[in-house]
């Protein structure tokens, strides 16, 4: 599903920001990626979404070989896979149920059957009764959840997420932790970027920590019996 | 097409402002035009007034001339050539010289040589062609002297460098400022937007998905400003012509040229501006 192989990312103006970062997500899987800010989880995101190219290595997406993508297909891409970040990027002239039918549009979705599919993603977070609130009007995790509809509505194989519960408090982190896990639990692949340790440690899911842009730990690699059940490390 | 119109419903201040903004300096730059196409105007008036006259030997048989008439209005620069002949010569004298009237009636012969008035085609109406054509004029055995208003033809045509050399400068400068203005306002626009631009983006928008509503929409711009320059111009026109002088406006071709210049802007500009943003993410 996902897979980097050899990665190196060295920014114009600031020094190396990936190093040697191999790594393979399956189909469904869900995994963190873990790391003190700066060492290069959003970069990793941005190399799987084709925002950045990597410097050298490869970088496969859902069938794209991202390394090698047309700027033209780059769309295409973006389409099998949802993004949500830590700010929301909700269009705040828009209602909720606006900002999630527009990320349909874009696609060219046929405009009759935009509205059912809209709600179908709203009640799956569980906002279907703030449909027609502006963002301003919503609380930050209810505005993720939003983003997070977004994100569904075009049924990606992988949702991408960058510290979706960093501007979060306890309860909604809480909450959006696990609309992150049930869509998982439907079949979504989900990669968080997040360096909220607790989190990390009460779910048993894969953990790649990087390190100043080199991968560290991998629990599917250093620790497979863990994958496979209890906590990891 | 839904989402440039709906633009305009979103923030209907900002598009009224770019709209006023493009209007504006493209009606500066209509004034200037207005001023242009005048000046043209009197010029071409002056330049008709050019004309060489040959006078002619007396006692040439007025069939040497008349068949000399044809010829000359068979040169290329000539549009017309008119033989006076004495008696006309001296008529028209007694009309327009109402001074020596009395002085006129009482010759008792025609003092005045026939001559052949030759007008020139307006591309020819200058010093070049002029003398040219004289010196032709000059060359032929019964013709006795040629004369036009040397000083005058010169004078005018460094006065129509000058006004072509002007026109052309002070037009750039005005159309590079209606350019500037222009595609700053448009970028405004699309600096306003770049937000949702970059969320297009991230959501799996298409360059051309994301760029068409832009373009529509500084189009639509360019053209809405176009068209109340264009009004403006003629309101201006208008007071102009009322209380200070007879002019004219605009032909059609020239009015749609401005807001087609208007409009084109517009597109441009909102191409360039969104191609910067379509770079990043």
């Amino acid at each position: 599903m996902i897979k980097l192989t050899n990665v190196f990312k060295t920014y114009a103006k600031g020094g190396l920001a990936l190093k040697d970062v191999s790594f393979h997500i399956a189909k469904g899987e869900f995994a963190f990626l873990t790391g003190h800010s700066g060492a290069g989880k959003s970069t990793v995101l941005k190399l799987v979404y084709a925002d950045e190219q990597p410097t050298s290595g490869e970088v496969r997406v859902s069938g794209y070989l991202v390394t090698e993508l047309a700027p033209r297909d780059v769309p295409h891409l973006r389409r099998r896979l949802g993004i949500v970040f830590q700010d929301f990027r909700l269009l705040e002239d828009r209602t909720a149920e606006e900002n999630v039918a527009f990320a349909l549009e874009v696609t060219g979705a046929r405009r009759s059957t935009i509205p059912a599919r809209v709600m179908r993603v709203l009640t799956q977070v569980g906002l279907a009764a703030k449909a027609s609130a502006y963002p301003r009007e919503l609380s930050g995790g209810e505005q993720q959840r939003v983003a997070i509809a977004r994100a569904l509505v075009n049924e990606p194989q992988v949702l991408l997420a960058d510290e979706p519960t960093g501007n979060l408090d306890e309860r909604a982190t809480r909450g959006v932790f696990q609309l992150l896990r049930d869509i998982n639990a439907s079949g979504t692949a989900v990669v968080m970027a997040t360096h909220d340790l607790e989190m990390v440690r009460s779910a048993p899911y894969r953990v790649i920590e990087l390190q100043e842009g080199a991968v560290v730990y991998d629990s599917a690699v250093d620790e497979p019996a863990a994958e496979s059940g209890g906590q990891p490390a | 097409m839904r989402e440039a119109l709906l633009a305009f419903r979103r923030a209907p201040l900002l598009s009224a402002l770019s709209v006023t903004t493009i209007a504006f300096s493209l009606f500066v730059l209509g004034l200037f035009g207005l001023v242009a196409v005048n000046l043209r105007q009197a010029l071409r008036g002056v330049a008709e007034r050019v004309e060489i006259v040959a006078y002619v030997l007396p006692g040439t048989p007025i069939e040497t001339v008349t068949l000399a008439e044809q010829d000359i209005e068979a040169f290329p620069e000539v549009a017309s050539a008119e033989l006076v002949t004495e008696d006309s010569a001296l008529a028209r004298a007694r009309h327009e010289l109402v001074e020596f009237r009395d002085l006129l009636r009482e010759l008792e012969r025609n003092p005045l040589p026939a001559s052949i008035e030759v007008k020139l085609k307006p591309g020819y109406q200058n010093a070049q062609h002029v003398n040219a054509v004289a010196d032709r004029l000059r060359g032929l055995t019964f013709v006795d002297d040629v004369r036009f208003g040397r000083d005058w033809v010169e004078k005018l045509d460094r006065l129509r460098r000058l006004a072509a050399a002007v026109g052309l400068v002070v037009g750039a400068a005005f159309a590079i400022v209606a350019v500037i203005i222009i595609g700053t306002t448009i970028r405004m626009a699309v600096l306003q937007r770049s937000r949702e631009i970059a969320i297009m983006r991230l959501v799996g928008a298409t360059n051309g998905f994301v760029r068409r509503p832009f373009l529509l929409q500084g189009a639509l711009k360019g053209l809405l400003g176009g068209v109340v320059a264009i009004g403006l111009s003629y309101a201006a026109y208008t007071m102009i012509n009322r209380y200070l002088i007879a002019s004219s406006f605009f032909t059609a071709a020239q009015a749609l040229g401005i807001v087609l210049f208007g409009t084109v802007i517009g597109l441009v500009g909102s191409l360039l501006s969104v191609g910067r943003h379509l770079k990043r993410v």
